[in-house]
């Protein structure tokens, strides 16, 4: 398949380079409108008909939700409705599907996941509420994609349905949330659940309304008038500004050289032969805005909006473009006080539009450094900067090293490292499960929970932050290179698939929800009929679809 | 033998009798069919006496009664073909299978949105000539017209009897949706867009059921080929009423030319219009434009769907038994037309991908036989003119062709051209208006509008000053 794989993804776009999205501002209303170039995929082995999406068109989605969120904040709705005529969206385009590699494809569905789950934050928490007017036929993708807005109105034309083919025309799963959310989110009951993802040809208007599939139907010559009274009531509830401005998201300084990625932040470097890929993280070197208006002032620039906005772009690079890079080694350097000080601007000013989205952004940018499949590796040596926001980097990790002391060769040692919690970790980054990753970390232990919490504020030293269960190991400089390597070396041995499944096993302790179910539950499933020869075997439905020729199943339950 | 009930409430061959809850749920739909008839049938003679052929029995002798009907009168009845004994599926991965006699479960959505697309096209070509009895230039023509429109009523019967009687309860749902859609409605429209545009006129007509007609001719004789029997010996059925549609758009087409050629000779000149009759070239601009809104009813030259319902065995190409081939088609491979900004090219692809394709050029074939013999009365009058079907890429919004503009003699133009030229190719609005102008309703038994000629022979061998319709 190396012919079909594509070279470097990019995720760097904006509104005048969409090519598949239509972004209209109207005060408080917003419309994305799609409209898919059929020759705009990024493989020319398929061409993307009536409304169906690759990875590119969905790169574009998530660029506008970022910039919906950031740079319109008198945007309190949103609605998404299709381009072309009767059409809504097909969903995932099936050739695109068929001609993936593997992992592209469960990189693709995890993508697609994390923006659907963006645009219910935005709705939930940003007062941003988005509204799908599905003003044509909804498959697949198409109406998972309405099933990620608060409400969905369907036209009533006697034609227009929404659907979940995947199973009956597909033998794989609708896989970016679809059958979670009808019965999690929508609360259609189980057996109308089954019997409609069991349907080709879907549910349309009145029906769907009674099985709770969409929220209203209306007949064409009335649903412009839904449309707007529903933006219109939900516009009214909004607690966003009247009017900006609002922080322009300039394109990010990037500069990519051999295996070397250097943002302003945030640098990666990769060590091909030991499958790491080390992430440095550096704290703000000058003053940072105090109020919300400075804040709205520095924008994009500010560090605590930069950093989070690297960090994201690195890690998406790093999932598509570095795959095999299994293991990511995250450090700090720089003032743990500066890190604290920029902070606090979070902390006093919650309120705030603006403050609220960095908190929310990096509380989905952490999420999405959960839901990496990739061994996560903290060190925590002399230097670093690991205070509050940054210390969540300690929490995510699988597993953390903190140098007991410090360098005792170097003629001038640094002061020890240090860890120190803040009000930032005790949920204001919510995991998939609820729970902040503190509450993870000691799930089921109140006590220990306790006392972690107790230390909010203070400088840990390494061994400190071991009696408080804060990090995994904290060897000395006698042993910290030896122990270090070794266990990334070993890690590296490892094989990957079990690594993965191991890690989102320990990673995710706790209740369930919603995005862990989409997460687990559906991905996992997902992911093991995406090898299944019924799916992808020659014989299999995947790879037969459009051919005319059937797929010839093993009938063999598992 | 199937027997036929022709006294029963739904005259039928499918002994309805003895299905009480089918002979239930369609006596349900009955009375909506009847509403929806007064409502959206046609506009004016709801209940004068129509000169109308019922089917009376499936038989090759004397299927056909002949007799004056009040319109809601009319026997719509459910009838299907003999079945064919021991019949196998002729094509497709279930080749040499018993065919279905029953829906196979993996098959019941495709062959639901299959029957449900095509019973949706003849309601619809109903309420698009509702309007046309008010001007029709005889009571000839009139009869015909209202012929025609029972009969699509009674296909649409023919349809929504395998709905009620194969597909349950979502089947009887659909079966009522074919009434709630209506043509032109903005908010119920019919699913083929061809069928919400207005049929405005008589010549647009006989075009229409010369060209339009002619696709659902082809669309029946694959539908025909169905391994699911029933709907095989159903549209076996109906191909024996539409060949009368397609008889009236021929002959229609035909005596508009014969009445222009008269008078071209009757005044020594190429312009009839100012003596009430229609010039060559504004029947061609006629011609181009029913043609190739016809030709995009194939739908695009490539289709998964097409292919799925080929090799499923659910649909067949045209006279699919009499073709030289293996019948399943895994490997064979065809060109297909393809417009780029160059030119129009040819691609290679698979023939299951292109069966759309392969069944508009059967068509256009067809469609090319009643010009040979349109043009012949043209060269016997010795008038230097001949009709022409345009290029399949003209005028299209369907398939490679739908981002380009192509000539009628297949030049690939630019837009400029394009607008430059629409006007000798396409109807303008002075053509409109000066066929609209045309449109006066003649009820003299006998006599004709004066920009058609009569017809060579009157119906069921009953002379033309015969009382067709009784006022």
């Amino acid at each position: 398949m190396s012919d079909l794989t594509i070279t470097t993804i990019s995720f760097e776009t904006s509104p005048p380079q969409y090519r598949h999205w239509g972004m209209e501002i109207d005060g408080e209303r917003a419309t994305l409108t799609m409209n898919v170039d059929p020759s705009g995929g990024l493989r020319d082995d398929y061409e993307l008909k009536t409304n169906s999406y690759d990875l590119g068109v969905d790169i574009e989605l998530y660029d506008a939700t970022q910039r919906l969120r950031f740079e319109h904040p008198e945007v309190k709705v949103v609605v998404v409705t299709g381009g072309l005529e009767r059409i809504f969206c097909a969903g995932a385009n099936i050739q695109m599907l068929a001609g993936a590699t593997h992992e592209h494809k469960v990189n693709f569905c995890k993508f697609t996941n994390e923006t659907r789950n963006s645009i219910e934050d935005a709705t939930a928490n940003s007062s941003q509420v988005w509204i799908a007017a599905v003003n044509g036929t909804a498959a697949g993708g198409g109406y998972e994609l309405a099933l990620a807005c608060d409400e969905i109105l369907l036209v009533d034309d006697r034609a227009s349905s929404v659907s979940l083919p995947e199973i009956p025309l597909l033998a794989v799963l609708p896989g970016t949330g679809g059958l979670t959310r009808v019965v999690e989110k929508r609360h259609v009951r189980r057996d109308l659940a089954d019997a409609f993802a069991t349907r080709t040809e879907g549910i349309r208007g009145r029906q769907a309304v009674d099985w709770g599939l969409v929220d209203e139907a209306a007949p064409l010559s009335s649903f412009g008038d839904l449309v707007d009274e529903r933006v219109a009531a939900r516009a009214a509830e909004s607690d966003r500004p009247d009017c900006g401005p609002g922080v322009r998201l300039e394109p990010l300084d990037c500069t990519i050289v051999g295996d070397r990625i250097d943002y302003s932040t945030v640098s990666v470097g990769i060590d091909r032969r030991a499958g790491t890929a080390a992430f440095l993280i550096t704290a703000p070197d000058a003053p940072q805005p105090a109020t919300p208006e400075e804040l709205i002032d520095a924008g994009a620039g500010a560090w605590i909006l930069r950093c989070a906005r690297e960090l994201d772009a690195a890690m998406l690079h790093l999932r598509f473009n570095e795959t095999a890079i299994g293991t990511w080694v995250f450090r700090t350097e720089g003032d743990p006080e500066a890190v604290a000080a920029t902070e606090q601007l979070l902390a006093d000013h919650p309120d705030h539009w603006l403050v609220r989205e960095v908190r929310l952004y990096w509380a989905r940018t952490l999420k999405r450094l959960d839901l990496s499949a990739r061994s996560l590796v903290t060190l925590v040596e002399p230097g670093s900067c690991f205070a509050g926001i940054l210390a969540e980097l300690v929490l995510a990790a699988d597993r953390s090293f903190m140098l007991d002391g410090t360098w005792e060769d170097l003629d001038d040692p640094p002061p020890p490292a240090t860890i120190r919690l803040s009000a930032a970790n005790l949920g204001w980054f919510a995991m998939s499960n609820g729970l902040s990753r503190l509450q993870t970390r000691f799930w089921g232990r109140p006590a220990a929970l306790e006392a972690a919490e107790s230390t909010i504020g203070t400088d840990l030293e390494a061994s400190e932050a071991a009696e408080a269960e804060l990090v995994t190991f904290t060897p000395d400089d006698l042993d910290w290179d030896d122990e270090v390597r070794v266990a990334l070396e070993e890690r590296n041995s490892f094989s990957p698939d079990a690594l993965t499944a191991m890690e989102a096993n320990c990673r995710f302790v706790g209740p369930e929800t919603p995005e862990t179910k989409i997460f687990s539950r559906l991905s996992a499933w997902q992911n093991w009929i995406f090898q299944r020869p019924n799916a992808v075997g020659p014989d299999g439905a995947l790879q037969r679809f459009g051919t005319g020729a059937r797929p010839d199943f093993d009938t063999r339950r598992v | 033998m199937s027997i036929v009930d022709i006294d029963a409430k739904i005259p039928n061959n499918v002994d309805l009798a003895d299905d009480r809850r089918l002979q239930r749920a369609l006596e349900g739909w009955q009375p909506k069919f009847v509403r929806w008839w007064e409502e959206l049938g046609p506009v004016a003679f709801k209940r004068s006496p129509v000169f109308l052929r019922t089917a009376i029995d499936v038989g090759r002798d004397g299927w056909a009664h002949f007799d004056h009907v009040e319109m809601p009168e009319y026997r719509w009845g459910i009838f299907l073909a003999e079945p064919e004994p021991d019949r196998k599926i002729a094509f497709g991965d279930h080749k040499g299978d018993d065919a279905w006699q029953e829906i196979p479960g993996e098959y019941r959505a495709d062959l639901q949105r299959l029957i449900v697309v095509q019973g949706d096209t003849e309601p619809a070509s109903v309420e698009q000539q509702r309007q046309l009895c008010l001007t029709a230039p005889s009571l000839y023509d009139l009869r015909n017209l209202f012929q025609v429109n029972v009969e699509e009523g009674r296909h649409l019967w023919a349809m929504v009897y395998l709905l009620h009687r194969y597909f349950g309860r979502a089947g009887r749902d659909e079966a009522d949706e074919m009434l709630e859609r209506h043509s032109g409605d903005a908010d119920n429209p019919r699913i083929l867009g061809a069928f919400n545009e207005e049929t405005p006129d008589w010549l647009s007509f006989f075009m229409f059921t010369y060209f339009t007609d002619r696709d659902g001719k082809y669309q029946l004789a694959s539908l025909r080929e169905s391994g699911f029997d029933p709907l095989s010996r159903t549209c076996d059925f109906m191909l024996k009423e539409e060949a009368y549609h397609m008889f009236v758009g021929a002959t229609g087409v035909g005596r508009v030319v014969q009445r222009t050629l008269e008078l071209m000779r009757e005044h020594d000149t190429d312009d009839v219009h100012p003596h009430g009759g229609l010039n060559l070239d504004l029947i061609q601009r006629y011609l181009n434009f029913h043609c190739s809104v016809s030709l995009d009813l194939f739908g695009a030259e490539t289709s998964t769907n097409a292919a799925n319902y080929f090799a499923a065995g659910l649909k067949g190409r045209f006279g699919e038994e009499r073709r030289d081939d293996d019948h399943v088609l895994r490997d064979a491979t065809r060109l297909v037309p393809e417009a780029t900004g160059e030119g129009i090219d040819a691609r290679e692809v698979t023939q299951l991908a292109a069966l759309n394709e392969t069944l508009r050029e059967d068509y256009i074939d067809d469609c090319q036989k009643g010009l040979d013999r349109w043009n012949r009365s043209i060269t016997e009058a010795g008038v230097d003119f001949a009709l022409r079907l345009p290029h399949i890429g003209f005028n299209r919004n369907v398939g490679t062709f739908r981002d380009h503009h192509v000539s009628p003699d297949g030049r690939l133009v630019s837009d400029d051209d394009w607008n430059a030229n629409a006007a000798e190719w396409l109807p303008s609005d002075d053509d409109k208006d000066h066929v609209t102008s045309l449109q006066v309703s003649v009820t003299e038994p006998g006599k004709m509008a004066g920009w058609v000629a009569p017809p060579a022979t009157g119906i069921n061998r009953k002379p033309l000053e015969f009382d067709y319709v009784r006022l």
